[in-house]
């Protein structure tokens, strides 16, 4: 597998139309997350927050095991604990999500995206901010149908999971992988991911998960982070992941139509305001009418006392 | 009873003559209100398209543009409520504004006299006045739902979905209003000068806003006697 | 462990009962993971919670706190009403053939021959009835109603379904299905595991709780096999070094004991260590106490330990009572009679129990010296930080020093895992400002103790004075040389027994292993369990070689484990009486026809044949244990007992408070609280995210984590009016804390004697030091009062109450 991620990788950029043909294509990756082996530990959280050399601040509790109470600029990746009773068995589950961007083939926040090279798709999958050209506007977080991107309030750029791509582009898989005990999260080609997906669903399903599948979700043309749920047929148990999620019509609609017709009327009104001011005559006073107007000012007056105005 | 000028509105000079149509205070108010629209479609447009991205080196940069483009907006905001406050009374419709967009043609027939005599604005200025009021209030509510820097957890994010559509839609439709009201200020010659010294010609008033210049010459007959 | 983490791979079930290891052993539980993955084992957990480890489980069970000896012998009870033994082990290799006394018996929950007054037993009646030739009797068809199998059975009789539902709270069909689950492992190719710690350990009847899961994985046949054990999973990364090397007040390294008072010489002392075989043919390997033993002394004392002194004998303190543990010494503090603690790598104020007494203790001191990386509690227990230590400094007298030590990240080192390994490391950072490393510290206070014994003598100067301490830098000793030291070498050439005229060590070279120590004063060795961690091959724990034949997670070349580097213990039982494996599919050790061999150490002599040696060479009898003997101090089987704080009485006594046999201060007797005042059980534990007191001095683990808070069911918060994520006071006899409440449905109420049981969860982490917000644990709260045998404090029950309270920091 080849890893290393060059400029030349890039195969999609955010706002950016002539961007040259990438050279090769590299092998697609995923990073795979089994929430059936996860045990919610979250060493992958504190190797997230060591290897981006992030600080989150230290909150408080609000009655739960989720700390912080949600991703931040700081915190690219989040546990998210659900108690879920299964209406099936009547016996609770302690539903453990790892949170984070998906890494959508289709990312929306890239469609959202303003600035140019803010955001960059490499041709193995990885979503990637760059932060020199991020300008903090935050369409991304509206574009995002994972609501995953945060901008930070220190230097106001965006920030989410890079799927380690400095990792990644020197031959290394995430550090919340490498961190992880259980194995829960691997990285590798999707491919190989999706594989490996499957041994894992024939374990559930021989547990009794007869529902038990991939998320990979086609909506967004699947992605490159990769869930296999004991209950695959729920997504949204699992503190809410989106159960279909696509690029929102709204989001799709702002960057599309919306802009098109903008910049044609637009371009249309201004241009023909410019010719019109250019070659029609406009609309002008002349004498008679300068005169009509002594004419109604004196009238009126019936004197000469001319310049006092009413003030 | 006044019913078609601002009581401030007169005769400065008779020979030839003139009217004053606005304070300086409003023209500045005024300008202001400019201005700000103007920074702020170059802002906001430079986020609108990348082909116009390259509009955010007038601002010194993208960070810069980003969050200028919303506190500019809100200077916009203030500064065209008190344009408002001080004419959304001769804004309001009258009678005869239907008779004269019914006869729209012949305005640019320029045959003017086959129109309503008409107070201190024509309905087309009213519509600008309108379409001005209605989107930046637009802009100012979608504005603020989708202002990132201060408003990051207003509304949710599907709502900002819709915020952020509407502001731009809002965006290219005051822009469109501002091309109109531009074009026509330019366009009905003698106009630019009301916003710029305050005042207009007698023939202007005359040919265009006969009503206002008959009361404000009347008022001037009443003036003295009180 | 009797096994190995790695080895958990093997299994076929997994029992977590008792412990978290999901959440307290991250690590190692991937070991679980791969079992479930690979193997398609299945995941049991039984705890007062639904915890991190049961959302992976595949059953999970609720308990009360302090009920697992009912739940356990009711396993065993089902497992022999429903024949699900594995036999053929059970007769051969455990002692239920082994008739007992007939004076031994039990009744109204207690074991023949209490002493109230004493609080003890006088177990002479708890033995095996001693043939003419000095042999146990057995009786190899297990009719006879003595033998230990019918005494056994007869105990457990009591303990049906019914019975655990109601003491334990797990209702009856969550309790079966477990039954059955177990029961499917006493196929002699079928295995368990059982993972416990604490949820086990902490308790009045701590060792107890331990018994029965280890007598249950007898029956099935679990012990020596891959794939099964009893794991205890232990804590500090090096707790399991602390006990090989007996930095207990009772113990010399290698669990030989430090003499008491009764053991005025040698010769007494020794007259019952080198335990005699109780059958004909037995290996009793203790037999060898005395080449331990005088090793270690040479090791101690060098030319100054000789046969004509009884090896320096006088030198070892004699135990008044049976230890100075960490309870007893806090007590005896506070009661004034300590002048002067040293405090090394503990946290007392916020690890021991009764929070209260030992602020009160540590004020009686004159110095308290505490050698820590981190400002500790401990060391800032007269500093007032308002309600989280409400103390007035100006009332405390004590002298604190604190000396600022290096922590295992920046020394180099062998650190003893869970599973025996001896895993060296090296310093991975340098120490920051003024620290030093724990050696260096204590070598100089050695140096300067000695210095003043050389100079003004004393009342018993030579132990002191005499010590070995040749070091290169004796005020530095280097790990290797500690290391070396710990291993052995001959002091002179030892001529090889077996081989005459032939050499097995020269002089000056590092012993072998333990084999090789002698009695004669020729070997010196520090620790004779370590002895083969250094030797001439050299560092063999730096060894980093993860081949691992036939992948049976042995891994002979990583690292090394004690003892000889076997990976598990008692592996001889992985094969049948005639030495074939018991499981085809994975075997471990098999007799050849004329020796053992195998993936492992065998854990026998390896010329010994099957049939005529039985496994369990530790133990006098050759098998392995059903009935104890008179080695515990509260009974041979274990028997259900309540914690010393109970909302129920003991349905068997309902005098017996706790254990019967527990060490009880007389303050803290009077300060037991009691279920008309603080109805709720609670519990205590710790959480993934952090170390105990130390990781909220580090921001990224206090932000994972934040604040102190204590968990309980929906239920129980209904009745109280409390909000979930709103502040609460829980108070109990000795104390109160103030927490955040976490509403969850992983408590839940249970039924036991007709009663509603709340159960109050309350993590461990917080103190007034540090990063994260300032709290409390658990300790303000807990009983002061530990197990009968190994005075492990009850932390996991007691009783306290709980309500709402103001959100605010009372000032
Ligand atoms: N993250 C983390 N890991 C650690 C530590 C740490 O501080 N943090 N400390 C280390 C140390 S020193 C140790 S000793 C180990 C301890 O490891 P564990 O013993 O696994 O840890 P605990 O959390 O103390 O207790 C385990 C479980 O026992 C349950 N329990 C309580 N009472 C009972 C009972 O009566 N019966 C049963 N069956 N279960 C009960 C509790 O609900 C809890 O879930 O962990 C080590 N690992
Ligand atoms: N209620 C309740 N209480 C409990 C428990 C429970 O489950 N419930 N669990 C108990 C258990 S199992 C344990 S092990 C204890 C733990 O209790 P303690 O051992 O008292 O707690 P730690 O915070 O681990 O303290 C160890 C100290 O060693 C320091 N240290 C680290 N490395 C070094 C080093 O190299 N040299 C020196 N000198 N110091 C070093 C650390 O900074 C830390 O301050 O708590 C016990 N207390
Ligand atoms: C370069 C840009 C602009 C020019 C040249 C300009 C010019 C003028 C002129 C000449 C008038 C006087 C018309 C009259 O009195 O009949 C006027 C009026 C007015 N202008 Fe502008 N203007 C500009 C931008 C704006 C902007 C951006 C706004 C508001 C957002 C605005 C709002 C108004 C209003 C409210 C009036 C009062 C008359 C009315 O109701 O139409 N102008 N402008
Ligand atoms: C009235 C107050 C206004 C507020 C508070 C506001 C706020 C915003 C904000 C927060 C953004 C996102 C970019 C950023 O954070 O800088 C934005 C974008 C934009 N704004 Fe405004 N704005 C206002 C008025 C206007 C006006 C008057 C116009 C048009 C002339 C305009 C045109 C735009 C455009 C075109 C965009 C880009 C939209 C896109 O990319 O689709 N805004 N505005
Ligand atoms: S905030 Fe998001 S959308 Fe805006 S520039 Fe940065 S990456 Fe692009
Ligand atoms: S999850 Fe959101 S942030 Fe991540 S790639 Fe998809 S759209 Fe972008
Ligand atoms: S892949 Fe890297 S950036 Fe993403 S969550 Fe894991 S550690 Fe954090
Ligand atoms: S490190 Fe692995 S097991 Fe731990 S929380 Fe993250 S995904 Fe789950
Ligand atoms: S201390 Fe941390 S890294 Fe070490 S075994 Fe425990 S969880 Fe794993
Ligand atoms: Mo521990």
């Amino acid at each position: 597998m080849d890893l290393n991620l060059l400029p030349s990788d890039v195969i999609r950029a955010s706002a950016t139309y002539d961007l040259p043909e990438p050279s090769r294509q590299l092998e697609k990756v995923a990073k795979l997350i089994d929430i059936s082996k996860c045990i919610g530990c979250k060493a992958c959280q504190s190797a997230c927050v060591e290897w981006n050399d992030t600080h989150p601040e230290v909150g408080e509790n609000v009655g739960s095991y989720e700390n912080p109470h949600d991703l931040t600029a700081e915190m690219f990746t989040l546990m998210r604990f659900e108690e879920w009773v299964n209406p099936d068995t009547s016996d609770l589950e302690w539903l453990i999500r790892k949170d984070g961007c998906m890494h959508c083939e289709d990312p929306g926040c890239l469609k959202a995206c303003p600035a140019p090279g803010a955001i960059v798709q490499y041709s193995n999958g990885i979503v990637d901010f760059v932060h020199e050209n991020c300008i903090g506007c935050g369409y991304c977080v509206t574009g995002c149908p994972f609501d995953i991107p945060r901008i930070s309030k220190v230097d106001h750029k965006s920030y989410k999971c890079t799927l380690c791509s400095d990792r990644v582009a020197v031959g290394q898989g995430p550090a919340c992988a490498k961190a992880c005990p259980t194995q829960a999260i691997v990285f590798g080609t999707k491919a190989d991911m999706i594989e490996h997906a499957h041994t894992r669903i024939e374990d559930l399903n021989a547990r009794g998960y007869d529902n038990a599948g991939i998320y990979d979700p086609a909506g967004v043309g699947g992605t490159h982070v990769i869930y296999v749920l004991p209950h695959a047929e729920k997504p949204s148990i699992y503190s809410g992941l989106p159960d279909d999620p696509r690029i929102s019509p709204l989001v799709e609609g702002w960057k599309g139509v919306t802009k098109t017709a903008g910049m044609a009327v637009m371009g249309i009104a201004a241009a023909g305001a410019l010719l019109a001011g250019f070659f029609t005559r406009g609309s002008r006073v002349d004498d008679h009418d300068e005169q009509e107007a002594e004419r109604l000012v004196e009238d009126d007056l019936g004197g000469p006392d001319k310049g006092t105005g009413a003030g | 009873m006044v019913k078609y000028s601002e009581r401030g509105d007169h005769i400065e000079s008779t020979e030839p003559v003139t009217v004053s149509r606005y304070r300086g205070i409003t023209r500045i108010n005024h300008w202001v209100t400019a201005a700000s629209l103007i920074v702020l479609a170059l802002s906001g447009l430079a986020f609108f398209t990348p082909a116009l991205y390259f509009l955010t080196a007038l601002f010194g940069g993208g960070q810069v543009t980003r969050w200028l483009h919303p506190i500019v907006g809100v200077i916009l905001f203030f500064s065209f409520l008190l344009l408002f406050l001080q004419m959304w009374r001769l804004n309001l419709p009258r009678p005869e504004d239907k008779t004269w967009v019914a006869n729209i043609g012949e305005l640019i027939k320029d045959n003017e006299e086959k129109l309503p005599e008409l107070g201190k604005y024509n309905a087309g200025q009213k519509f600008v006045f309108w379409a001005m009021t209605v989107l930046i209030l637009v802009l100012i509510v979608s504005g603020i739902m989708i202002w990132e820097q201060f408003f990051p957890d207003l509304v949710t994010i599907p709502t900002r979905r819709v915020a952020m559509l509407v502001h731009s839609l809002a965006a290219v439709g005051i822009i469109l209003v501002f091309i109109v009201h531009v074009f026509a200020a330019f366009w009905t010659r003698g106009t630019i000068r009301a916003m710029t010294r305050g005042s207009v010609t007698g023939g202007w008033a005359w040919k265009h806003h006969r009503k206002w210049l008959r009361e404000v010459a009347g008022r001037r007959t009443q003036g003295p006697a009180e | 462990m009797t096994n190995s983490w790695t080895d958990i791979k093997n299994t076929d079930l997994v029992i977590v009962m008792g412990g978290n290891a999901a959440e307290a052993h991250p690590c190692g539980f991937k070991w679980v993971t791969e079992a479930k993955a690979h193997r398609g084992a299945k995941l049991i957990v039984v705890d007062p919670r639904y915890t991190r480890t049961a959302a992976v489980s595949d059953y999970y069970a609720p308990i009360r706190p302090g009920s697992d000896i009912a739940f356990l012998m009711g396993v065993i009870r089902w497992c022999i009403e429903n024949d699900k033994v594995q036999w053929e082990y059970v007769t051969n290799y455990t002692n239920a053939s082994f008739l007992v006394k007939d004076e031994f018996g039990w009744s109204d929950g207690l074991f023949t021959g209490y002493d109230e007054e004493k609080r003890d037993y006088d177990k002479k009646s708890w033995d095996y009835k001693i043939g003419e030739d000095g042999f146990a009797e057995v009786d190899m068809t297990l009719q006879d109603p003595r033998c230990v199998w019918n005494l056994l059975k007869a105990h457990v009789d009591v303990y049906t379904p019914e019975f655990v539902e109601n003491i334990c709270g797990t209702p009856r069909d969550k309790f079966l299905a477990i039954c059955e689950m177990i029961g499917e492992c006493s196929a002699p190719d079928k295995v368990m595991t059982s993972m416990y710690a604490l949820g086990w350990t902490q308790h009045s009847k701590g060792a107890q709780n331990i018994r029965g899961m280890a007598m249950l994985q007898l029956i099935l046949g679990n012990i020596g096999m891959r794939g099964g054990g009893m794991n205890a999973l232990r804590g500090h990364s090096n707790i399991q070094g602390l006990t090989d090397l007996g930095l207990m007040s009772n113990l010399i390294p290698g669990y030989l004991n430090i003499p008491t008072e009764k053991e005025p010489d040698w010769e007494t002392y020794m007259s019952t260590r080198a335990f005699k075989p109780l059958r004909p043919n037995q290996t009793s390997y203790w037999q060898n106490y005395p080449k331990f033993m005088v090793s270690f002394m040479k090791a101690m004392w060098g030319d100054a330990a000789t046969a004509e002194n009884d090896w320096a004998y006088d030198y070892l303190p004699k135990l008044d009572v049976p230890t100075y543990d960490v309870l007893r010494m806090f007590d005896l503090m506070h009661h004034g009679r300590i002048n002067l603690y040293f405090c090394q790598g503990f946290n007392p104020l916020l690890s021991f129990p009764d929070r209260a007494k030992l602020t009160r203790a540590l004020s009686n001191l004159k110095l308290l010296v505490v050698m820590d990386p981190l400002e500790t509690e401990t060391a800032h227990f007269w500093e007032n930080h308002g309600v989280y230590n409400d103390v007035d400094p100006a009332e405390i007298q004590t002298e604190v020093l604190e000396l600022p030590t290096t922590c295992f990240a920046e020394d180099e080192g062998a650190l003893v895992n869970s599973g025996r390994w001896l895993q060296w490391h090296w310093a991975g950072g340098t120490p920051p400002g003024e620290a030093k490393h724990d050696t260096w510290i204590m070598a100089g206070i050695q140096r300067r103790v000695r210095a003043l014994y050389e100079a003004e003598g004393g009342v018993l100067p030579d132990p002191i004075l005499n010590l070995t301490w040749d070091y290169a830098d004796p005020f530095e000793p280097t790990p290797e040389e500690l290391a070396k030291e710990m291993n052995g070498r001959a002091l002179r050439t030892v001529p090889d027994p077996a081989n005459e005229g032939a050499v097995l060590v020269e002089a000056g070279q590092q012993v072998k292993n333990f084999t090789q120590l002698q009695a004669d004063g020729s070997t010196a060795c520090g620790c004779w369990l370590y002895s083969g961690c250094w030797n001439e091959d050299g560092n063999n724990m730096a060894r980093r070689d993860n081949t691992d034949p036939d992948e049976t997670g042995a891994y002979l070349n990583w690292a090394w484990s004690w003892p000889v580097n076997r990976r598990i213990l008692y592996n001889r039982a992985s094969a049948d009486m005639q030495g074939k494996p018991w499981a085809e599919d994975r075997p471990l050790i098999w007799w050849t026809g004329e020796k053992w061999e195998g993936y492992d150490v065998p854990d026998i002599g390896v010329t010994s044949k099957p049939g005529e040696v039985m496994p369990f060479i530790m133990n006098a009898e050759g098998t392995s244990r059903l009935f104890t003997r008179a080695m515990m101090r509260d009974g041979p089987f274990p028997t259900h007992m309540e914690p010393f704080e109970s909302p129920l009485a003991n349905v068997f006594n309902a005098r017996m408070r706790g254990n019967p046999v527990s060490r009880m201060f007389e303050d803290d007797a009077q300060n037991l609280g009691s279920s008309d005042q603080f109805p709720f059980v609670a519990t205590s534990y710790r959480l993934t995210e952090h170390f105990h007191y130390w990781t909220k001095h580090n921001p990224v683990n206090a932000a994972l984590q934040p604040e102190f808070f204590v968990e309980i069911s929906q239920e129980l918060a209904a009745e109280r009016g409390i909000v979930n994520g709103s502040r609460v006071r829980v108070w109990g006899k000795r104390g109160e804390v103030w927490a955040k409440a976490l509403v969850t449905r992983r408590l839940q109420p249970m039924t036991c004697d007709g009663k509603t049981i709340h159960v109050v969860g309350i993590p461990l982490h917080w103190g007034f030091m540090g990063a994260a917000k300032k709290g409390w644990g658990p300790n303000s709260l807990t009983p002061y009062v530990g197990d009968a045998n190994v005075e492990t404090p009850e932390f996991k029950a007691f009783l306290v109450n709980i309500e709402p309270a103001a959100e605010e920091p009372v000032a």
